[in-house]
């Protein structure tokens, strides 16, 4: 290319390598995907009664009593989590800034080929992912904004929130769009891992869908058990 | 494909039925300036025409009005030197997975309306209407995409045995032309495949092993310095590169990279 010219902009310069960030995204959803199987068997659980189910919501708090003091398990799950999630959220939006700085000026027309549902989804996605999160922990953990309030059992949580058809409906949305936000996530850090091959490539896409399927249908189960009475 | 090949081909009167069509053109006198979409027509288009023919045709119909003619760039016209690339109807390279330059007015219909722009991302700046200033993908070469090999008498060619899977591999990734379709088509505009093609192409073979580590990360610390967007494996470059570089090559240049970063390797500043 021989023109040149002045008009170039310096572009601003990404200080974190943008593979290392997408290794960090991966790394913190692997993890959260972890606890998320763990929360999933745990929630099944409710089908076997109130008392069973407040009682493994103790067992929980107690893990290792009475050698270890109460909640020790708890609040290392916790703490995990919540590095986890700042991880996550901190990669996320430091590549999104970094594709809009790439594309400051749009297409008149775009015409997208290959890319799913759910890897259109991920930013806006996770975002009310992250807010339902948000939501989710003030009604069943804290019980602040639950129908039942914070003095009630965890079982009597479930039930007066899942009671509710406008909670069901935004939890039923919120984990729809995770389970979209899983399948394109397990088979990106894949990718990002460099884990993934030609060879590979189908059965990683495979297993992303059915593990998001499973997953979110494992979640959907209770709380349209309750809708329809099959758990009071 | 095949069949409107035949059909335009093999019947000599539909080849000299010209088509008529509506083109909306990015127009940006320099890079300074704003941009807008034009709109021009052209007629009597041949469907054995490629898309730049088209484009030739426009130009000679503008120069003879006096206007000035519309900017692209263009070399080799046969598929193998990644000169040429628009953003045609929203993809890039238009609707097939090929070059521009081999795109050819069988694509398209009579009266059919056409949206041309230039690849768009701060990293290839326009520099007039759809040409833009690809050197970034230079810089990124500069920074790794080399081997260094000792002058003088050829070596024995049985010296450095290659396997044959490794080779074919290594070959496919070299086929990567640079024409930047893969940032064009990235909703992030990232360079990802383009560089991964790179460093696919001289990770697999002997010849590229001493500058590994250094290469795969200089070359990405090269391409986030450009200004390109990071990779969400989307997807949409490995289908609109016109040589079809597999998404394959992006695990392996992440594997790489953490691999390189574990072992100490850091990026020159």
């Amino acid at each position: 290319m021989t023109v040149t010219h002045a008009g170039r902009r310096t572009p601003k310069v990404a200080k974190t390598n943008s593979v290392v960030k997408k290794a960090v995204m991966a790394i913190s959803g692997i993890v959260m995907v972890l606890y998320l199987i763990a929360h999933m068997v745990g929630n099944l659980k409710v089908f076997t009664g109130r008392e069973s189910f407040n009682h493994y919501s103790e067992w929980i708090r107690t893990i290792g009593a009475p050698a270890l003091p109460p909640q020790t398990a708890l609040t290392i799950i916790r703490i995990a989590l919540l590095v986890a999630v700042i991880a996550h959220f901190w990669a996320a939006v430091s590549l999104w800034r970094q594709a809009k700085r790439a594309r400051p000026e749009r297409y008149v027309t775009k015409k997208a080929v290959a890319q799913s549902y759910a890897s259109r989804t991920m930013r806006w996605g996770g975002v009310i992912v992250l807010l339902f999160i948000v939501y989710h922990i003030l009604d069943l953990t804290t019980g602040t904004v639950n129908p039942d309030g914070h003095d009630s059992t965890p079982y009597d949580r479930l039930v007066a929130s899942f009671s509710n058809p406008f909670i069901t409906a935004f939890y039923v949305i919120s984990l729809v769009l995770l389970g979209m936000h899983l399948r394109h996530g397990i088979w990106s850090a894949t990718q990002t891992l460099g884990q993934s091959n030609r060879r590979r490539e189908r059965t990683v896409t495979a297993f992303a869908l059915v593990f998001s399927v499973v997953l979110t249908a494992g979640f959907l189960i209770v709380p349209f058990s309750v809708l329809f009475g099959l758990v009071d | 494909m095949t069949a409107s090949m035949q059909s335009s081909v093999g019947n000599p009167a539909d080849s000299k039925r010209g088509m008529n069509l509506t083109l909306r053109i990015w127009r940006q006198k320099d890079p300074s300036v704003k941009g807008k979409m034009v709109t021009y027509k052209v007629t009597d288009i041949s469907p054995d025409m490629s898309f730049l023919e088209m484009l030739d045709v426009l130009n000679e119909q503008l120069i003879m009005q006096g206007d000035d003619p519309v900017a692209f760039d263009h070399d080799c016209r046969e598929g193998i030197c990644g000169m040429c690339g628009l953003m045609i109807n929203g993809q890039a390279h238009g609707p097939q997975q090929t070059t521009t330059c081999q795109l050819h007015m069988r694509s398209f219909k009579d009266g059919d309306k056409i949206d041309i722009e230039p690849w768009r991302s701060s990293a290839f700046p326009v520099i007039k209407d759809l040409a833009v200033d690809r050197r970034a993908f230079d810089r990124i070469i500069q920074a790794g995409g080399y081997i260094s090999v000792p002058t003088g008498t050829a070596p024995e060619a049985h010296a450095t045995p290659v396997p044959k899977a490794d080779s074919d591999a290594a070959f496919d990734a070299a086929t990567c032309i640079g024409c930047g379709a893969c940032v064009a088509a990235c909703p992030n505009a990232s360079s990802m495949l383009f560089t991964a093609a790179k460093v696919t192409h001289l990770g697999l073979l002997p010849q590229g092993q001493p500058e590994r580590n250094d290469r795969v990360v200089n070359m990405v610390a090269q391409q986030d310095r450009e200004g390109f967007g990071g990779c969400t494996n989307i997807g949409e470059c490995s289908a609109a590169c016109p040589k079809g570089i597999s998404m394959e090559t992006i695990s392996r240049l992440n594997h790489d990279l953490l691999g390189a970063l574990r072992a100490g390797a850091r990026p020159k500043s």
